[in-house]
């Protein structure tokens, strides 16, 4: 039976699924296990698994991802959590540097079976410093898997997978979405890495987003159809890494019309990707440029009125749209 | 700018220290001569054009590798840096494949993808050697937290310069071993010198790494690392401690690099004066000249060094025989199915 929950619950109800099912599984962070996680995302599960599996780090993001790195190379199944994608850029070392590279270094001696889950993007009137959506740092590293889920129930789906890849999967959780409610399915749920989804069926022009984007791309598409008469089609990209293009691409050369909506700024968001990669591969299936809806490329404001203007909104997705179909 | 003598040699020295074995004592000088031959070897085939990039030698650091690599067992952790030949070779890893790595070649460690630098077989336990600075240390303990976690009373032994002491990673890596009590040595060798820069001139202690110890609740341990006896004696120590639940080690080894930083580096910054004093205490030459001392056969240490010069000739020849890689291995081994696919 169908249960509806946050997707802030839908992160402990994932590692603790993990946990339960697998012994190497362990779960470290700085205010993971007494506080239960600065987003509260984390509690109970210092209670269920105890101390030793569920452990406080001090402030120290460089030793957090050497500690998940060194015990995944030898036998465990760490997943360790980065309060904010912004803290990332204190450990970026050994993200970018040694977690991606050492698989392909060693020629394949070292299994990296790890997760690294951080609290993404912006909504929440934070500032620069703790609203960056950074998932295009990590996607443009060779050796990173990078998934964004945009509801609770491809969290704990896609979360699974990430704990039961043997490559590393940097786990992007978007942090204005954690109230935000979704029906997940009873029992045991598991998803497949690098798998899109349509989430809207539409013939005019597809629209693909990622994370809160998703919700977003949704409302604009229903606004579309009744405003304008305008069917979208909206995909939820959901893994960066794998990407894939296949059902992104299909949908492109039926609707002939391609949109993305991201929340980074503006300069080699993944949107720019996937737009290169449909102008190489559907460029005569096109009936419109393909368009990138994004943050323009600017550090993110903190008043709640200037954050509001310029992360992409219902509005400027729907007016956008519009004008590639009109 | 800063200069350091080489440590006196410590009151009652370690020639006479009864703890060591004869058979170790042979086991240790045996590692010494190899590393020594095939790094040696290994200069002369950069000078060749046969090893490309960049490499950095442990020319007169050699005792501190074999010290620690001597207190280990099958199934310790090692971790290394870019200078890391001589801590891959201390382990037991063929000297083929070494060599064959850095040439470059298929039949290397790493199937000629990491090179000098990121020299790895973790069949040996040597679980890499890594090339940014300090990175490494939390890395390591990551692997003693998985032997604490999964109850194996494995050892991890940690290689590291006198220039990571200065940087955020050393001091995350000390104090998260601190307070999980993680079975981890951490060992600096200080050869006084970063790249081009006398650590003393950028340092605020005088002892980089030992200085630094009180802090993470650990004990001042300073070594001289020209002498392997001594070495071994205080990683035999630390080892013992991280094995019965002691916690973290961390050892202050005083050595000096021969050569310059890497292979382009000659390393003529350093004052003449100090880099006499130091040759003057090559380990190499004294450590053979302390067992004669002791009443070694100069014929069995004759044959350990015949034995070297053989392996490393014959370790040379299977690098330059060996096969360039398969261009198809540029795109293996990036994931876990083996290959590089990002998309479908």
């Amino acid at each position: 039976m169908a249960e509806l929950i946050t997707y802030r619950e839908a992160v402990s109800r994932a590692i603790a699924q993990e946990m339960r099912r697998d012994e190497s599984v362990v779960f470290l962070g700085e205010d993971v296990a007494a506080a239960g996680g600065v987003f509260k995302a984390t509690k109970g599960l210092l209670d269920e698994f105890g101390g030793v599996r569920v452990r406080d780090t001090p402030i120290s993001e460089e030793a957090i991802l050497g500690a998940a790195m060194g015990a995944a190379m030898t036998g465990m199944r760490p997943i360790a959590e980065i309060m904010f994608s912004d803290f990332l850029a204190t450990c970026w070392d050994i993200v970018a540097v040694e977690i991606a590279k050492t698989r392909y270094m060693t020629a394949g001696q070292t299994n990296l079976p790890l997760v690294i889950r951080t609290a993404n993007g912006g909504g929440l009137r934070f500032g620069a410093q703790h609203s960056q959506a950074v998932e295009n740092w990590a996607m443009m590293i060779p050796g990173l898997k990078v998934v964004a889920p945009s509801n609770p129930a491809d969290l704990i789906g896609l979360f699974a997978a990430a704990v039961r890849s043997d490559d590393p999967v940097m786990f992007f959780e978007q942090k204005s979405l954690y109230p935000t409610k979704g029906e997940i399915p009873a029992g045991e749920i598991v998803d497949e890495l690098g798998t899109a989804k349509v989430v809207r069926k539409g013939d005019d022009v597809t629209v693909v987003a990622l994370a809160s984007m998703v919700p977003r791309a949704v409302d604009a598409a229903e606004r579309l159809q009744s405003e304008h008469g305008i069917s979208a089609e909206v995909i939820d990209v959901r893994s960066l890494v794998p990407l894939d293009t296949r059902t992104i691409l299909s949908s492109v050369s039926r609707t002939s019309r391609l949109a993305t909506v991201e929340e980074n700024p503006r300069l080699c968001g993944w949107g720019a990707e996937v737009v290169s990669i449909a102008g190489e591969e559907c460029f005569w299936d096109l009936d419109a440029p393909l368009t990138r809806i994004t943050t323009p490329h600017i550090p993110l404001p903190s008043s709640d009125s200037l954050e509001d203007e310029v992360l992409p909104s219902v509005q400027r997705i729907v007016e956008t749209v519009a004008k590639m179909t009109g | 700018m800063a200069t350091t003598t080489p440590p006196a040699a410590p009151a009652g020295s370690a020639t006479d220290v009864p703890s060591i074995d004869r058979d170790t004592r042979l086991a240790l000088y045996r590692q010494l001569v190899r590393l020594r031959r095939f790094e040696e070897r290994a200069y002369r085939l950069f000078q060749e054009g046969l090893v490309k990039g960049t490499s950095h030698l442990s020319l007169g650091m050699e005792a501190i590798a074999a010290g620690v690599a001597e207190a280990l067992r099958e199934g310790d952790y090692t971790f290394a840096t870019y200078r890391g030949h001589a801590h891959t070779l201390a382990r037991g890893v063929p000297m083929e494949g070494v060599m064959a790595e850095l040439l470059g070649r298929a039949n290397g460690v790493c199937g000629g993808k990491g090179g000098s630098m990121h020299l790895t077989s973790v069949e040996h336990g040597v679980m890499g050697s890594y090339a940014i600075i300090g990175a490494h240390l939390p890395i390591a303990t990551g692997a003693a937290w998985s032997s604490q976690l999964r109850g194996t009373e494995q050892v991890t032994a940690c290689f590291f310069g006198d220039g990571a002491t200065n940087i955020g990673a050393f001091h995350e890596a000390l104090n998260f071993a601190a307070i999980w009590d993680l079975p981890v040595v951490f060992v600096c060798e200080n050869n006084l010198w970063m790249e081009y820069t006398a650590i003393a001139d950028v340092t605020a202690v005088e002892h980089p790494a030992a200085d630094r110890a009180a802090s993470y609740g650990l004990e001042r341990i300073i070594v001289d690392g020209n002498d392997p006896d001594a070495v071994h004696l205080e990683a035999r120590r630390a080892v013992d401690k991280a094995r019965t639940g002691g916690g973290p080690s961390l050892i202050e080894a005083l050595t000096y690099r021969h050569g310059g930083h890497s292979r382009a580096d000659p390393g003529d910054y350093r004052p003449k004066e100090e880099v006499e004093a130091w040759l003057a205490r090559d380990p190499v030459p004294m450590y053979r000249q302390r067992l004669l001392d002791q009443g070694v056969a100069a014929d069995d240490l004759d044959a350990i060094e015949t034995q070297a010069q053989e392996a490393v000739d014959a370790a040379t020849q299977a690098a330059r025989n060996g096969p360039v890689p398969d261009i198809d291995s540029a795109f293996t081994d990036v994931w876990a199915d083996g290959g590089s696919s990002w998309r479908n």
